[in-house]
């Protein structure tokens, strides 16, 4: 078999192993889910033309190895009949993954499972100057390690305090992990250094008099990788809390790297050779 | 230095999460609605966590102190946030 050959499977989800003629196949998995169906032709693939085990990539993936050449066909067709696709592997859109979000998290400030899929139906697999990573994460925890995409999107709360339903009982003071917020119960002042905020929302998910409320919203980091270097992305726009223009900013993000990224080269270098403030442009052209 | 007088006390301060807040929960089934428990937990995730997790569970929040040694009291009345 030809290089081109392998290029071509490895494109199409199966990666040549190191066992001559065998292949190990990249699921494509959105945001971590698989559905019960799924998992269960999973299973059934690994045992009749794997080795009777799966294994579970660093980022929400699932590869069947010890697929043998000859039966790469009969697998997909396999898989189709599942609703299930190979994966992404190479110099292209991979897996977006995602935590649960604040559909199944109480720490949760956004909706991801549902985004992640919107961001896989419109750019999964696309071809680009190098892999790009796009990774999902509901809050401040971090759970989804966001910084570590070529594109992270974090959950984020704009807080804002009205002083009407105020009791000043401190507890927003307390459990601000920033110490942006301080209050003198004697007086009735309440003090908050906006400056300081890292949008957690605890401020807003602990007021017992919904004085703090805000809007939700999606922080963007840009150039993560953690690979042969680690380096985080980062954030070149403030909070948006419109999903549409988070759509237009990523947008904008893929097709600066498609324009200026030079065959093998990852998104942070790109961004670095070009110029972080070009990019902060587009971004910026792109919500207005 | 709080005012408010608490029909119960717990202290979660020798406990990690989750228990933190079994703990407090198990204190709050002690007591009616209304009434109120004074809470010592320590700084860090406990108080980051613990008062969102009174106020989902319907408790309110109605002092907060911070202490001499770092840790906190917070006074919270059982059922306070449940519409009448």
């Amino acid at each position: 078999m030809d290089e081109s050959t392998y290029k071509e499977l490895k494109k199409g989800g199966f990666m040549r192993q190191v066992q001559e003629g065998k292949f190990s196949l990249r699921l494509r998995v959105v945001g971590g889910q698989m559905k019960a169906d799924q998992i269960r032709k999973v299973s059934e693939i690994s045992a009749q033309y794997g080795h009777g085990y799966i294994h579970m990539t660093s980022r929400q993936g699932v590869e069947i190895p010890f697929i043998d050449i000859k039966d790469i066909n009969a697998v997909k067709e396999e898989l189709a009949a599942a609703g299930l696709q190979p994966g992404a592997c190479g110099p292209r859109v991979r897996t977006v993954t995602a935590c649960q979000g604040n559909t199944i998290c109480g720490s949760g400030l956004i909706e991801t499972s549902e985004l992640a899929k919107e961001l896989d139906a419109k750019y999964f697999a696309k071809d680009l100057p190098h892999k790009f990573k796009i990774g999902i994460t509901g809050c401040k925890n971090n759970c989804l390690k966001a910084e570590e995409n070529d594109l992270g999107i974090k959950g984020g709360l704009l807080p804002e305090w009205s002083k009407a339903s105020c009791s000043y009982c401190g507890v927003c003071e307390a459990v601000c992990p920033e110490k942006a917020i301080t209050i003198n119960k004697s007086d009735h002042i309440l003090k908050f250094d906006a400056s300081k905020c890292s949008y957690c929302g605890k401020c807003v998910k602990s007021c017992p008099v919904d004085s703090w409320s805000g809007i939700n919203g999606y922080i963007i980091s840009f150039g993560g990788t953690f690979g042969n270097n680690l380096i985080f992305g980062e954030q070149l726009i403030p909070l948006i809390t419109d999903k549409e223009k988070v759509f237009r900013v990523v947008d904008a993000a893929i097709e600066f790297f498609k324009e200026h990224g030079k065959a093998g080269e990852r998104f942070r270098i790109t961004i670095n050779r070009v110029g972080k403030e070009k990019l902060r442009a587009r971004l910026e052209e792109a919500l207005q | 230095m709080s005012e408010i007088k608490a029909e119960a006390y717990v202290d979660i301060t020798d406990v990690v999460c989750p228990v933190t807040f079994v703990k407090a929960k198990v204190a709050l089934e002690e007591i009616e609605n209304g009434q109120i428990l004074e809470i010592r937990l320590n700084d860090g995730e406990p108080i980051q966590n613990i008062p969102r997790s009174l106020k989902n569970e319907k408790h309110k929040v109605s002092h907060v102190e911070k202490n001499q040694d770092g840790t906190y009291n917070v006074t919270v009345i059982k059922g306070g946030l449940l519409e009448v």
